[in-house]
């Protein structure tokens, strides 16, 4: 809510500058966004009169004026503006003057007329972002007087950032109220008398849905004149608040919804038929907006509604057909409460949001409804004149808020603040607040007005205690709590060890946005359906992935665009994997993945450059599985996966779980995403890595450790893996080490064939191995190769 | 040949030496097994028990006085071959060494570890929880109603009116507070989301939230705890005030500015005592227990922390800007 600081002070003055005002009302809750003149500055601008005003012989569109500014002679201006008239009070820029801008006012002459000083439009004076003609002053304003002073100029637009909770200061009457409180001051209040009828029309009402609307006011005003103007104190109030002027009576509606924060509504007397009703729509029963869009109504939205159609929605938007126009003559003003619970939403499920809607939902005084009336009333009266007749009150007070007694404990409050604050000091605050206070023995009943709807329970109590008290008067105190140790599982692996290894490992952790472009994932993930938010802030954004290698890769692009080739990135995060059987319909996982790219090493002085390939990435993967110090139930098979090469795809297996895939990106997607070089990708699923073995710790051998190499030739399609299992099969707890030292093709190997080279390491913890026991193991390794493998021992 | 010819000799002989082997073919010459020197040990033999006692002593004395030549000629040359061979062997040491580069946590990660860690050293257990998020606990659960404006207020993504991405961490807390009865000190970490971009806004950002819940768990507590957290997050004195705010989920509520370097009071977070429906919407009598719960904005910690201006730089991944904070 944007306010004009002096009409503020009109209510409530406290000794504070500007400053120290929007400070209090910012550690009160109100919080001030900003503050803004509300003004240009200038200077030596007076109110004057034109006395003379004739056309410049030499152009069409000047005027030579003679002005009166109090002064002993009268002042030649030229004008160019149309509005410039004979009688016109005026904003007389004299000469010496300073605009904003600093724009100095000189004598000049104009086309050869004398002019001593400048007629002033808004947008000269900082007033207005573009202004249609010079400024029209009221035809009392004073001859001579300082323009800042017969205006106030000296004044503030401020910017309160309101919580929901305090839809009580949504006017000048709350906020004054409030500065009221945290100044031990009284709230000067206009007086607001009732406007007596001087004729006798008025519409019946129908309260047809009283939980909604218990209390509806209307009041027929006849013979209004719409072609009058809202004089300038009254559009000044509401420029300062951020308003508009738009008409007289929608000016006035406007300045009650200021003033007092409570929304009005004015309709054409003539286009109504019969009675008011309050009622819910019909479902699919159509409403002309104000704004002249049609709208279907649902039926949970209440309607202000006459005999025969839907006028407006109530404490929402007023219809087009039965608004005010420049022909009207005679208007029904409606003044209501309408319950906060029953409007809230509904504006949104429109689309809608107005300063009614704001107000209504977040709850609007249910006491407040005559006195808006009787104010709307007597402004319309004073400046578009007409006949008012009877306030017609429709009221059922059974729905209207009803306010039980809240009891606060001095217990319950010391409790939860911890700390004291004297009972006399806490009955004085609520009394304060507006709140009827009945101290009890351990504490107090308080009644609360019926514009605080935020104040319901004792904890309520306590906040308003806590903030009128001050936040900062209450001391900082360290928590007290018992010390139990908390359990830490030795066997658990977290994130952040994993994380450190890839770090140490030269990978720079990246963040993605969760949700990724459709058409990247779609190049990774040809036919696989993702979760897609119906609302994205843009299409590129708007699929949850379905895993980190989109966003990993789109990364990758970002940087090699910026002349970044080596790049290591890794992510952790939770994908996204549609699943009716998931709660919610999706698997939220955990993974921690990554993208390698360029050459292995930075360039270097004493390092050959290559690029990097599939055992780079394999080494990192087998790096952090190597985290759980449990390698041998981890296992590495040839696999397919969309986004990869289908020759350079591994799937990893822990337990015999599958845990995650590597290899390098498909050279598809690789050609689709404008990936330069190999890529190369993992990822693996944090729940599927298990637990870290709790070591048990086995006794050394004292017997030495004996070396046998063996080079044997397989067909190229033969996996080292299933050698190695082959190997281990053999049944030979002697085999504590096997290395692979060289893989071989190439001359003296057949074609589709290779050469491993394979180191045993035998020892037994019991004795010396002899030769033959060596031999006899080397042997049997040797048979279950060429069994299993038809290898060949390589001479 | 007489002993003082002999040892003029050696001794020129073992001063001419240039390298270990011409010394030793010196040491040969004269102290081998047909060395002048040892041919003359040899002669003693042939002379009477008088005159061999005396020469046998000159002879000696000659024999020790070369033996001494030459272990200093000796040593002289190992020293200086073995200076030779040290600086031969000098590098350049300061050429750079042959490592993998290091990488480095992200600066969000990097803040959120910190949080961790003071919190965690008093009790707090980190939680996680899902990002896609039901309405009970994004919302019903944090005393936040349907058609509440508040609800308005959090731009969320919706995937249908049940189903969200979470637009804040608290489901965590109400998801630890459905399992477990107090005493309760956790905070959770993590991606939240809001349908807002702008200079200032991304549509992921992450927040950390805490919790505890305990037996008189006071409003002064939270001051006293997000003091300390503050004071050490930025490890500087600076000034912290408490303005009166709204939440739904905590009464009181509070935000908490610091004092920028530029004298203005910046927001870095949002706490309060946790309001009584909210505890009893999981099962925990607000009349026995109470509680206080805050949440802070990584990014905008982050980026006070290290002077970082843009917000989107977090999540465009530019290495360039992830290879400062290591």
């Amino acid at each position: 809510m944007k306010f004009s600081e002096s009409w503020l002070r009109e209510w409530v003055n406290p000794a504070l500058d500007s400053t120290a005002l929007s400070e209090q009302l910012s550690m009160a809750g109100l919080e001030v966004d900003g503050m803004d003149k509300v003004a240009g500055d200038f200077h030596g601008v007076v109110v004057g009169e034109v006395v003379e005003c004739g056309k410049h012989p030499e152009a069409d569109k000047l005027q030579v004026t003679k002005v009166n500014i109090g002064g002993a002679e009268l002042l030649d201006i030229v004008c160019g503006a149309r509005n410039c008239r004979l009688g016109l009070k005026v904003a007389v820029a004299t000469v010496g003057a300073v605009l904003p801008g600093n724009f100095e006012i000189k004598q000049a002459k104009l086309r050869g007329q004398p002019s001593h000083g400048m007629l002033c439009s808004f947008s000269e004076l900082g007033m207005a972002d573009d202004s249609d003609g010079i400024i029209e002053l009221p035809a009392d304003a004073p001859i001579g007087q300082d323009l800042r002073q017969y205006l106030a100029l000296d004044d503030l637009s401020i910017e309160v950032d309101l919580t929901p909770n305090r839809a009580d200061c949504l006017g000048i009457k709350g906020l004054a109220r409030e500065v009221a409180v945290l100044n031990k001051l009284s709230v000067c209040e206009p007086e607001i008398t009732a406007v007596p009828a001087t004729i006798s029309d008025s519409k019946a009402i129908q309260l047809l849905a009283p939980a909604a609307c218990p209390r509806y006011l209307g009041r027929v005003i006849r013979n209004v004149n719409l072609s009058a103007l809202s004089p300038l104190w009254l559009t000044e109030k509401l420029r300062r608040c951020g308003v508009r002027s738009i008409d007289p009576v929608v000016d006035v509606t406007n300045y009650v919804l200021l003033e007092l924060g409570h929304p009005m509504h004015a309709f054409d007397l003539a286009k109504l038929d019969g009675d008011i009703q309050v009622r819910f729509a019909h479902s699919g029963e159509k409403l002309t907006l104000l704004d002249g869009n049609e709208v279907t109504l649902q039926d949970n939205t209440l309607l202000i509604a006459d005999q025969q159609k839907a006028l407006a929605m109530a404490g929402i938007f007023g219809g087009l057909y039965s608004g005010v126009t420049a022909e009207t003559t005679d208007i029904f003003l409606e003044s209501a409460f309408f319950a906060p619970q029953l409007i809230a939403g509904k504006a949104r499920q429109y689309g809608l949001h107005t300063d009614a809607s704001h107000r209504y939902e977040r709850g609007v005084d249910p006491e407040l409804q005559r006195t808006a009336m009787e104010r709307a009333t007597a402004l319309l009266l004073q400046i578009v004149g007409g006949e008012a007749g009877p306030v017609v009150e429709a009221v059922a007070p059974e729905h209207l808020p009803q306010k039980a007694p809240i009891l606060l404990t001095e217990a319950k409050l010391d409790r939860i603040l911890g700390h004291q604050i004297a009972k006399t000091e806490v009955s004085d605050i609520l009394s304060r607040l507006g709140l009827k206070v009945t101290e009890t023995v351990d504490g107090w009943q308080v009644l609360v007005p019926g514009y605080r709807f935020d104040i319901s329970i004792a904890e309520d109590l306590i906040e308003e205690v806590a903030r009128v008290y001050g936040y900062n008067n209450i001391p900082n105190v360290a928590p007290v709590a018992a010390l139990k140790m908390r359990s830490f599982k030795e066997a658990a692996l977290s994130v952040d060890t994993m994380r450190q290894l890839l770090v140490d490992r030269g990978y720079q952790e990246a963040i993605t946005y969760s949700f990724v472009d459709p058409k990247v994932q779609q190049s990774l993930f040809p036919g696989v359906d993702a979760l897609v938010l119906p609302n994205p802030i843009s299409a590129d954004m708007s699929a949850m992935r379905l895993n980190l290698w989109p966003g990993l890769l789109q990364a990758v692009q970002y940087n090699q665009s910026r002349q970044q080739n080596r790049l290591r990135l890794f992510e952790y995060g939770l994908k996204f994997i549609p699943d009716a059987t998931a709660e919610g319909g999706v698997r939220q996982v955990p993974v921690i993945g990554g993208v390698i790219v360029g050459s292995l090493a930075n360039e270097h002085w004493s390092i050959a450059e290559r690029p990097v390939d599939f055992f780079d990435i394999k080494g990192d993967v087998e790096a952090l599985l190597g985290l759980l110090s449990a390698n041998e139930q981890v296992r590495f098979s040839a696999a397919e996966h969309s986004a990869l090469h289908p020759g350079q795809t591994a799937q990893v297996w822990v337990n015999d779980q599958a845990a995650g895939y590597l290899g390098a990106l498909h050279p598809e997607a690789e050609r689709k995403l404008g990936i330069k070089g190999k890529a190369y990708l993992f990822e693996l699923e944090l729940a599927a890595l298990g637990e870290r073995h709790i070591v048990q710790a086995q006794e050394l051998s004292k017997y030495p450790a004996n070396r046998r190499d063996l080079a044997i030739v397989v067909k190229s399609d033969v996996h080292f893996a299933d050698i190695v299992a082959s190997i281990k099969k053999v049944g030979v707890n002697q085999l504590v080490d096997l290395k692979l030292f060289d893989v071989y093709t190439g001359q003296g190997v057949a074609d589709g064939f290779k050469s491993l080279a394979i180191a045993l390491t035998l020892q037994d913890k019991a004795r010396t191995l002899e030769d033959k026991d060596i031999q006899q193991v080397v042997n049997q390794v040797v048979s279950v190769l060429k069994d299993d493998f038809d290898a060949t021992l390589r001479d | 040949m007489n002993l003082s010819a002999i040892l003029q000799e050696a001794l020129a002989a073992v001063a001419a030496a240039n390298d270990i082997p011409a010394l030793e073919e010196v040491r040969v010459t004269f102290m081998g097994k047909k060395g002048s020197i040892t041919e003359l040990l040899k002669s003693l033999g042939a002379m009477d028990p008088e005159a061999r006692k005396l020469a046998g002593q000159h002879i000696n004395e000659l024999k020790q006085q070369v033996q001494d030549a030459l272990n200093e000629k000796r040593d002289a040359l190992q020293q200086a071959q073995l200076l030779a061979k040290l600086a031969q062997e000098k590098i350049d040491v300061t050429l750079p060494g042959r490592s993998l580069e290091q990488g480095g946590l992200h600066p969000v990660s990097r803040t959120i570890a910190r949080i961790e860690s003071f919190f965690a050293e008093l009790g707090f257990e980190t939680k996680q929880g899902p990002e896609i998020e039901d309405d009970f606990h994004n919302f019903d659960a944090l005393n936040i109603p349907e058609h509440h404006p508040a609800r308005a207020d959090h731009d969320t993504f919706y995937f249908n009116p049940k189903l969200m991405l979470r637009t804040q961490t608290s489901g965590v807390q109400i998801r630890t507070m459905e399992q477990q009865q107090p005493p309760l000190r956790i905070i959770s970490p993590g991606r939240v989301y809001r349908n807002d971009y702008d200079m200032t806004h991304t549509p992921m950002f992450h927040q950390v939230e805490g919790l505890m819940v305990d037996k008189n768990v006071s409003f002064t507590e939270l001051k006293g705890i997000l003091h300390d957290f503050l004071h050490n997050f930025f490890e500087e004195d600076l000034k912290i005030r408490f303005r009166p705010s709204f939440f739904p989920f905590t009464e009181p509520s509070a935000e908490v500015d610091v004092m920028g370097k530029n004298g203005k009071w910046l927001e870095v977070l949002g706490c309060g005592m946790v309001h009584p429906n909210v505890l009893r919407s999981v099962g925990i009598d607000p009349e026995v227990y109470s509680g206080f719960a805050f949440g802070m904005g990584v990014e905008r910690l982050t980026m006070l922390r290290y002077g970082v201006t843009d917000l989107r730089a977090f999540f465009e991944n530019d290495v360039r800007f992830l290879k400062q904070f290591r």
